[in-house]
């Protein structure tokens, strides 16, 4: 890798002050993307702001109908906790079959959400459950919250510090791994929540994204049997040697209906 | 006192101690004092001519220590790399042989070629100024595809080799096959394509090298699996050190597969810069490099066609090969699709007639060569592909298609009519008992039980022979190997009673350490606590071939067993002068000489002792010392056969294929350590289930990069894509080795992709599809159950 500059701040503030006013600072959470990044030379950052020092960016809460989780909290702690497992067991699940047990050790939710990657799991929760996620500067709606490839509505030196998700009645994750990546080459997250249904598929496309016509299928009947016949069009998916826009596109029907099975079990 | 320890015993690996503490010693792992750091400018482009190459700006970056481009090593008269084995095409001629420069000259000719080299202080300082490095390239056309690469316009790789062809080779009488097969009652066509692989090894190659300007000596620390045989390339070839002034060391090394059988440019470059630069280069790979420049496996496009007669006789087999070379020929890359592929197409059958066209093309990708197996995968598949096709379109089980041609017990050895002449074996009891294991009288109650399910289920037998032992040097020669095929092995014991083999066979993951120590624990009565295997350094180790083919134990081994009866000849002689005997009265038992009849006895230990304080010593007849050595050639290749039985469950909405139930039975000859061997065998297995599944390289067509040039693409088989596979073992010792042995390393990936492929295809005759192209990823399954649904559905 390249030569940069190290922070590691034990504040937010300071976080935020050493990222202010630098083109080339980046924030690090957990590092699963960055490093490899840089490790291949596909990054040259003149500044690397570790936010693993700040203590109160990393924890898991009830609150009312709400879980909140910190922008910091690692995967693993997301699928161990009881209270994840008890509200939206769903979102524990996916947070367990994230990377491997070293990948969920050290990534995070906040880096997971802020890089918007478009094979990555938690985009789907956040969306399928109609999250809110919390920055120093304020809240944005799930909904217009990913932009597209790798894009958020994050300005430059905004840091997630939480994300809020609503209790979910039913909801299940069906991922369809890459075989050799292991990344969701096809994941698709339904919810029922209080909101309604959402079906948020990753994995297909540039960007996570919704199946209103699942969504309003499933309003009506929430059964595999609902969704059975609905197509999605291959236009605009993503196509690479493991799987044809063709191919991706039959999956997420395939996952979403084991997504319904399994949220109705 | 070695029944716990001799041959046919479960001991545990002597190795794992250091291995499974972290205390391997690697070639990454040397500390040389004032190390210097190499970094290789690689080609971006799959072909282009190269302008000009400016090197003058990274010269003046910090800790810049010395640049190298292809000009430097051709002004200092630097040999090419060489291609060790001359393949004779159909009319005689020898294979054309494009130069292959250790440094691009003016022009790259794949994504990865060798373009400069920097060497500075560190690692990060090296490839910062490889940065600063500008080529000027000017495009050429490219190819990366195999099928078109020998059409007429495809982009013409080396002028040396017209029309990208290499040679154009044959096998058998093509008119005694058309005579066969005008006799047919029923023809079974086949094409397919053998997908390229790429090795990974866990350990990426590497090299150090060292010049010590007082004595003029080299010494190369490199991942080799031959090191007496990359010094001999390198001397004789390549660089022009004397032998004797370049000592080559193969220290742990981390796997290989054959990939670390070749002398590739960066060794090379490492250890002719060391006595420019005055101070040690290292150079380890990063795995993006591996991918990119490590010669891969297999590709091969194949027609084949099998002739049978109204019972299902085999009366013929024709097979149409072209195979990759990649850019350049790798060191045995002409053998591989040849003597190792097309001789063994006649499996374990009494097919009469074979005739086999093998044409070498090259294109614009890393060089293919020898991958675990080495041909005889590909031939396997060939031929398992096709015995199972034919048994479909026939009706008849795929099973009892097989015995009716098998090889009879009783007619070996047997020569084959691809020139191979198998030394034993005995088929049908293989194939009994994998049925037996595998419960296949059991399977359509499994795969009722599994269509309930919504799950295709399929089972696939593959039945191969092998090869391996390599070889006897005679038959090489006559080939055009350019290498003896013998191995070598010196029993040093120390005056206290314990011993050190010293082999030229190279372990890097084999296990010699713990099989070779049980070998002379058996024969000498030795504790194996007090025997050590020492290897892999020209320095140390008499002269020897290194280790692929499967040969370690049946030729090093060999050689070990000879050296052992000369240690016991002698301690013979000593012990009848310490008992006061005659010497023919003297036997040798569990460790120790004795009189027959009497109650004298000598241990060998007290024998060694004497031998080395010879006091009371018959010297005037014998020398002191016990150090023996010995070489061994072997009168033929050994000949492992086994047959697998691989049961898989599709699911039709995914393409998803799992395997349920894999099963294995081989006949390895006598067997040394059996938890070793089964180790092999599921390693091997785990390789050929990648092959048929998972694993695939892919150049771009468009713009000849590798697509898959990481694990974010390329699919390594992981445990979770395994069962726990059922294994059983038959034996017939081979008849001409004096353990009786035949190889293991290579059996499980020779025999496996086409018993998964096979399983795969029965899983799918109901739905329809007769094809799907290896590897069986959930899209090319997906698209074959696609494709054969009719439209309305």
């Amino acid at each position: 890798m390249y030569d940069f500059h190290y922070h590691r701040p034990k504040t937010l503030a300071d976080a935020v002050n050493l990222l202010k006013g630098k083109d080339e600072a980046r924030p690090m959470s957990g590092g699963m993307t960055l490093i490899p990044t840089l490790k291949q030379r596909l990054a040259k950052p003149s500044d690397v702001v570790d936010l693993g020092g700040i203590k109160d960016l990393a924890g898991i809460k009830v609150e009312g109908n709400n879980v909140v989780i910190g922008g910091m909290t690692r995967h693993a702690d997301v699928a161990s906790s009881a209270d994840v497992k008890s509200a939206i067991p769903a979102l524990a699940h996916l947070a367990g079959h994230i990377g491997d047990p070293a990948v969920r050790n050290r990534g995070t939710i906040g880096g997971s959400v802020a890089n918007n990657d478009p094979a990555a799991d938690y985009p789907a929760a956040v969306l399928a459950l109609g999250a809110t996620i919390t920055t120093n500067t304020g809240k944005h709606a799930a909904d217009s919250f990913f932009k597209g490839l790798f894009e958020t509505a994050l300005s430059d030196g905004e840091l997630i510090t939480s994300i809020s998700f609503p209790k979910a009645e039913k909801a299940a994750y069906m991922k369809f791994p890459n075989p050799a990546s292991r990344y969701a080459m096809v994941g698709v997250f339904v919810a029922k929540t209080a909101a309604g249904v959402r079906v948020a598929v990753t994995g297909a496309g540039p960007s996570v994204f919704r199946v209103k016509a699942m969504e309003d299928a499933l309003a009506k009947n929430f059964s595999s049997a609902a969704i059975k016949d609905i197509k999605i069009p291959a236009d605009g998916l993503n196509s690479d040697i493991h799987a044809s826009a063709e191919y991706r596109a039959h999956l997420v029907n395939v996952m979403a209906r084991r997504a319904v099975d399994a949220a109705t079990k | 006192m070695t029944a716990q320890t001799g041959i046919g015993a479960r001991v545990k690996r002597k190795e794992d101690q250091r291995f499974l503490t972290g205390t391997g010693r690697y070639v990454d792992d040397l500390p040389l004092a004032r190390a210097t750091y190499a970094h290789f400018l690689r080609s971006p482009h799959a072909h282009a001519k190269i302008k000009s190459i400016d090197t003058s700006a990274a010269a003046k970056m910090p800790g810049v220590v010395a640049i190298f481009t292809g000009k430097d090593t051709a002004d200092a008269k630097v040999g090419g790399l060489i291609c060790g084995w001359v393949v004779k095409d159909k009319h005689g001629q020898p294979h054309k042989a494009p130069p292959h420069p250790v440094m691009a000259l003016d022009t790259v000719r794949y994504v990865g070629d060798t373009v400069a080299m920097v060497v500075a202080n560190s690692h990060d300082e090296a490839k910062d100024a490889a940065e600063a490095i500008k080529v000027d390239y000017e495009m050429l056309p490219a190819n990366v595809d195999l099928a078109t690469a020998l059409d007429k316009g495809a982009p013409q790789i080396h002028a040396e080799a017209p029309g990208n062809l290499i040679y154009d080779w044959e096998l058998g009488v093509k008119a005694d096959v058309d005579a066969a097969f005008a006799k047919a009652a029923h023809v079974t066509k086949l094409d397919l394509v053998n997908n390229r692989l790429i090795p990974n090894a866990m350990e990426p190659r590497a090299a150090a090298a060292e010049y010590d300007k007082g004595t003029g000596n080299y010494t190369l620390w490199s991942t080799s699996q031959n090191p007496h045989v990359l010094r001999l390339i390198l001397s004789a070839f390549v660089l022009g050190i004397p032998e004797h002034k370049l000592r080559v060391i193969a220290p742990d090394v981390g796997g290989g597969f054959g990939s670390k059988i070749f002398c590739y440019n960066e060794e090379t470059m490492v250890t002719w810069a060391a006595s420019r630069v005055g101070r040690p280069i290292k150079w380890t790979a990063e795995r993006s490099e591996s991918f990119q420049t490590d010669a891969h496996g297999r590709d091969h496009v194949t027609h084949a066609e099998l002739a049978l007669d109204k019972d299902g006789k085999f009366l013929g087999l024709k097979v149409e090969t072209i195979a990759n070379m990649g850019a350049y020929l790798s060191t045995f890359s002409t053998a591989v699709p040849t003597y190792l592929y097309a001789t063994l197409l006649a499996g374990q059958y009494t097919t009469p007639v074979i005739y086999a066209n093998v044409k070498a093309a090259l294109t614009n990708t890393a060089p293919v060569d020898a991958y675990r197996g080495a041909g005889r995968p590909e031939a396997t598949f060939v031929i398992e592909s096709i015995v199972s096709k034919a048994a479909k379109e026939l009706k008849m089980d795929p099973a009892e298609l097989r015995r009716k041609n098998f090889i009879p017990a009783n007619a070996f050895p047997y020569q084959t009519p691809v020139a191979l002449q198998y030394d034993s074996g005995n088929y049908p009891p293989i194939i009994d008992e994998a049925i037996k294991i595998a419960d296949y009288k059991g399977f359509e109650a499994r795969r009722a039980e599994a269509k309930s399910r919504g799950k295709l289920r399929g089972i696939g037998f593959s039945s191969y022979i092998e090869a391996c032992g390599l070889g006897p040097s005679r038959v090489i020669g006559q080939l055009g190997g350019g290498v003896g095929q013998w191995e070598s092995a010196e029993l040093r014991f120390n005056p206290t009673g314990n011993v050190q083999i010293l082999t030229g066979a190279h372990s890097h993951g084999q296990s010699h350490e713990t099989t070779f120590a049980q070998v002379v624990s058996d024969k000498l009565g030795v504790p194996i606590e007090n025997i050590e295997v020492v290897h892999g350094d020209t320095a140390t180790t008499p002269f020897g071939m290194g280790s692929y083919g499967s040969r370690s134990l049946a030729v090093g081994g060999s050689a070990i067993v000879k050296a052992a009866d000369k240690i016991i000849a002698k301690g013979k002689k000593i012990a009848a002068h310490l008992m006061e005997a005659s010497v023919a009265d003297v036997v040798f038992e569990g460790g120790t000489f004795k009189v027959a009849g009497t109650d004298k006895a000598v241990p060998l230990g007290q024998a060694v002792f004497a031998a080395y304080v010879p006091h009371n010593y018959p010297l005037e007849e014998l020398e002191p010392g016990m150090d023996e050595n010995a070489f061994y050639d072997p009168s033929n290749f050994v000949y492992p056969a086994g047959t697998q039985i691989c049961e898989v469950e599709v699911d039709p909405d995914t393409g998803e294929v799992e395997i349920v139930n894999f099963t294995a039975v081989d006949d390895f000859g006598n067997i040394v350590n059996p938890m070793i061997v089964e180790g092999q065998v599921h390693g091997g297995i785990v390789q050929g289930v990648g092959q048929a599944l998972l694993e695939n390289a892919v150049y771009d067509k468009e713009t000849g990069q590798l697509v898959s040039g990481s694990y974010m693409d390329y699919t390594m088989p992981r445990a979770d894509d395994v069962p726990s596979f059922k294994l059983g073992n038959k034996v017939t010792p081979c008849p001409h080795n004096p353990l009786g042995v035949k190889g293991c390393g290579e059996a499980g990936a020779i025999a496996a992709p086409a018993a998964v492929m096979n399983a795969v295809h029965d899983a799918l005759a109901p739905v329809g599809v007769s094809h799907v192209p290896m590897p069986a990823t959930p899209l090319n399954v997906w698209q074959a159950i696609h494709g054969a649904r009719p439209a309305a559905e």
